[in-house]
C-alpha cells in the first residue's frame, strides 16, 4: 500500500508539471494528422442532418460533438481547426520572431541613427492598441490566411525588437563583444556567436507567451470576419456562426472554444513556468 | 522633474506623429477610396468633383500635410458613407465605450485586488496554487468565448440576464465580466507580487509582532505602500479595455466604439476607422504618460 500512495504522489505531481506540455503536444499532433484523424470531410454537409446533438448517428458514422447548421461533423472541423490555429500562431511567431529580434539586436549593435529611428518606430507600433493595429491591417490588406499571418507578424514584432535591443544594448560592454569588436569581427558574427545565445532565452520566453496570444488573435480575427473565411474550419468563424445557435445548438460554439481555451492556457502555463526559471531572469525556482 | 516632463511630453507627441503618419500612409495603400463610395453607375465626371472634394487630386505630400494639420486642428474630417463629420459620429458612441470600460474596470477591481490580497497571505499554501490557476485561465479565455458561454448559460438557459444590447444595469454586468477577465487577472497578478514584496520588509515584520494582524495590517500598513504599481498599471489597463472592447461590443451587440469599429470596416468607412485608431493610440500613450506621472505622486520617494 505505501508504494501504492508513493506512485500516487509522484504520478500527480508529474501531471501537474506535464499537463501543458501534454495538450500542446496533442494539439499539435490535431494539426498534423487532421486529414487522417478526424472522422469526416470537414467541409462535407449533411443537410438532413443539421444542427444534431452530439452522439448522433448518421449513415457512414457518429457525430461525436453534434453536427453545425450545415450539417457538417463539429469534431472533424475543431480538429481542422486546430490546424489553422497551430500552423498561423507558429508561424507569426517565427516571423516576427525572427525579425524583431534581428532588427532590435542590430539596433542595439549599430547605435546611431537607425537604432533612433527603429525604436521610435517600434514606439508608435506598440502604441496601437494591439487588436486595432491588426484589424486596420487587415482592412487594408483583405482577409485570408495568408494576410492573418502576414499582419499578425507586422503587428507583433515590436515586441520582440524591444527586449533583443535592451538585452543588446546590456551586453555591449562585456569584454567578449567589446573583444570581438576591436578584434574586427563582423556584425553578422558578433551577432550571431556572442549576442545572440545570450538573449536566446529571453526571446523564448516571449515567444512562448505571444503563440497563446496569436492564436487568441487569429481566432478573434476570424470571430470578427476578418481572418480565416469560410468555409475553412477556424475556431474563431466556428464561435462566430455557434454565436447565432447558441440557444438551440450550444455545442457548436461551446467545443472549438474549449479548444481554444485549452491551446492558450497550456501556451501560457508553460511561459509563465518557463519565465520564472532563474536561467530565464525570473526569480522562482 | 521639468526636464523628465519635457522629455516624456515630447517622446509622447513624437509618438502620436508616427502613429498619425502610419495611418495615413497606411490608408494611401487601400487604393482609390473614390472607386468604392460612389455607385457603379458614376460617370468620369462625377468621379473628378468626387476626388476634388476629397482632396484626392492634390500630390500626397500635401494630402499628408493637409491631413497632420487638420487632425492637429482636432478637425477628423467627413464621413461618405455615414454622410457626416466624423468627430460627431464618433462621440455619439463614446459614452457607451465608457459605461462599458468602467464596469469591466469596477469588476477587475473589486475582484482581483482580494485575490491578489488572499493569494499574497496565503503563498505557502495549496490555495494559492490554486487561485494562480484560476487567474491565468482569466488570462487564457477568450472574451469572445465567455461572452457566448455566458449568454447561453445566465442568457438562454437561466434567463436572467439580458443577452444583448444596452439600457439598464442588468445589460451591462455580462459585457463587463466579459471584458474585465483580462484585467482581474493582471489587477490580481499585480496586487500579489506588490504585497509580497511589501510583506518582506521590516516594517510589516515589526508590526506584526506587535501583534497587528488581518484588515488592520492590511488598511493601515501594506495598502498604501504596496499601492504604487497597482494604481499605475490601471491607466494602461484602461487602454487595454477600450481595445478589448472591439471583440466585446460585438458579441453583445452593444453599440460603443468598438461595435463602430466593425461596422466602419463592413462598410469600407476608412474615413471613421484611422480616427479610432488614432484614438486608441492616443489613449495609450496619454495612458502610460500618467502611469508615469502617477508613480511619483503617490509614492514621493521616486524622483523623476
Amino acid at each position: 500500500m505505501e508504494y501504492l500512495k508513493e506512485a500516487t504522489f509522484i504520478l500527480r505531481r508529474e501531471i501537474a508539471q506535464f499537463w501543458p506540455y501534454l495538450f500542446l503536444v496533442i494539439f499539435i499532433v490535431m494539426a498534423i494528422l487532421s486529414p487522417w484523424i478526424s472522422p469526416f470531410d470537414p467541409d462535407r454537409q449533411h443537410l438532413l442532418a443539421r444542427l444534431k446533438a452530439p452522439g448522433f448517428e448518421v449513415n457512414g458514422g457518429v457525430f461525436w460533438l453534434g453536427s453545425d447548421e450545415l450539417g457538417r461533423d463539429v469534431l472533424s472541423r475543431v480538429i481542422y481547426g486546430a490546424r489553422i490555429s497551430v500552423f498561423v500562431a507558429f508561424l507569426s511567431v517565427i516571423f516576427s520572431g525572427v525579425a524583431g529580434t534581428a532588427l532590435g539586436m542590430l539596433a542595439g549593435h549599430h547605435r546611431g541613427w537607425f537604432e533612433q529611428i527603429l525604436m521610435r518606430l517600434v514606439d508608435v507600433f506598440l502604441s496601437i492598441p494591439a487588436i486595432l493595429l491588426a484589424i486596420l491591417l487587415v482592412a487594408i490588406l483583405g482577409p485570408g490566411i495568408v494576410n492573418v499571418i502576414l499582419v499578425l507578424s507586422l503587428s507583433r514584432w515590436p515586441r520582440y525588437a524591444r527586449v533583443a535591443h535592451a538585452q543588446t544594448l546590456s551586453l555591449a560592454n562585456r569584454e567578449f563583444v567589446v573583444i570581438s569588436n576591436a578584434m574586427g569581427a563582423t556584425t553578422l558574427h558578433v551577432l550571431r556567436t556572442h549576442i545572440f545565445p545570450n538573449i536566446f532565452n529571453q526571446i523564448l520566453v516571449i515567444a512562448t507567451l505571444e503563440f497563446g496570444l496569436m492564436v487568441l488573435f487569429e481566432a478573434g480575427l476570424s470571430f470578427l470576419g476578418l481572418g480565416v473565411q469560410p468555409p475553412a474550419a477556424s475556431w474563431g468563424s466556428m464561435l462566430s456562426t455557434g454565436r447565432n445557435y447558441v440557444s438551440t445548438a450550444w455545442w457548436i460554439s461551446t467545443f472549438p472554444g474549449v479548444g481554444l481555451f485549452i491551446l492558450v492556457l497550456s501556451a501560457n502555463t508553460i511561459g509563465e513556468r518557463v519565465g520564472g526559471l532563474p536561467k530565464y531572469g525570473g526569480t522562482e525556482s | 522633474m521639468i526636464r523628465f516632463l519635457v522629455f516624456r511630453f515630447s517622446q509622447a507627441a513624437l509618438t502620436i506623429f508616427g502613429v498619425v503618419s502610419l495611418v495615413f500612409f497606411l490608408q494611401r495603400l487601400t487604393g482609390d477610396p473614390v472607386a468604392l463610395l460612389l455607385p457603379e453607375t458614376a460617370t468620369e465626371d462625377d468621379i473628378k468633383v468626387m476626388r476634388e472634394v476629397m482632396g484626392l487630386d492634390q500630390p500626397v505630400w500635401s494630402q499628408y500635410a493637409n491631413f497632420l494639420f487638420d487632425t492637429f486642428k482636432l478637425d477628423f474630417g467627413f464621413s461618405f458613407v455615414r454622410n457626416a463629420p466624423v468627430s460627431e459620429i464618433i462621440t455619439s458612441r463614446i459614452p457607451e465605450t465608457l459605461e462599458l470600460a468602467i464596469g469591466a474596470l469596477a469588476f477587475s477591481m473589486v475582484c482581483g485586488f482580494p485575490l491578489g490580497l488572499i493569494m499574497a497571505f496565503t503563498a505557502r499554501r495549496q490555495v494559492s496554487k490554486w487561485l494562480m490557476a484560476f487567474v491565468l485561465a482569466c488570462q487564457s479565455l477568450p472574451t469572445f468565448w465567455s461572452g457566448i458561454v455566458m449568454i447561453l448559460v445566465f442568457g438562454v438557459w437561466l434567463q436572467w440576464l439580458p443577452t444583448s444590447g444596452t439600457g439598464s444595469l442588468s445589460h451591462l454586468i455580462m459585457p463587463s465580466i466579459s471584458l474585465g477577465l483580462l484585467s482581474l487577472a493582471t489587477y490580481a497578478r499585480m496586487t500579489r507580487t506588490a504585497v509580497l514584496e511589501e510583506l518582506e520588509k521590516d516594517y510589516i515584520r515589526s508590526a506584526r509582532a506587535r501583534g497587528v494582524r488581518g484588515a488592520r495590517l492590511v488598511r493601515k500598513h501594506l495598502l498604501r505602500n504596496s499601492l504604487v504599481p497597482i494604481v499605475s498599471i490601471s491607466a494602461i489597463e484602461v487602454s487595454q479595455l477600450l481595445a478589448g472592447a472591439v471583440v466585446v461590443e460585438t458579441v453583445f451587440a452593444w453599440p460603443g466604439l468598438g461595435l463602430l469599429t466593425m461596422q466602419s470596416i463592413a462598410a469600407r468607412d476608412f474615413a471613421v476607422v484611422q480616427i479610432i485608431v488614432l484614438l486608441g493610440s492616443f489613449i495609450t500613450v496619454s495612458a502610460n504618460l500618467i502611469s508615469d506621472l502617477l508613480y511619483s505622486i503617490i509614492d514621493p520617494r521616486i524622483r523623476l
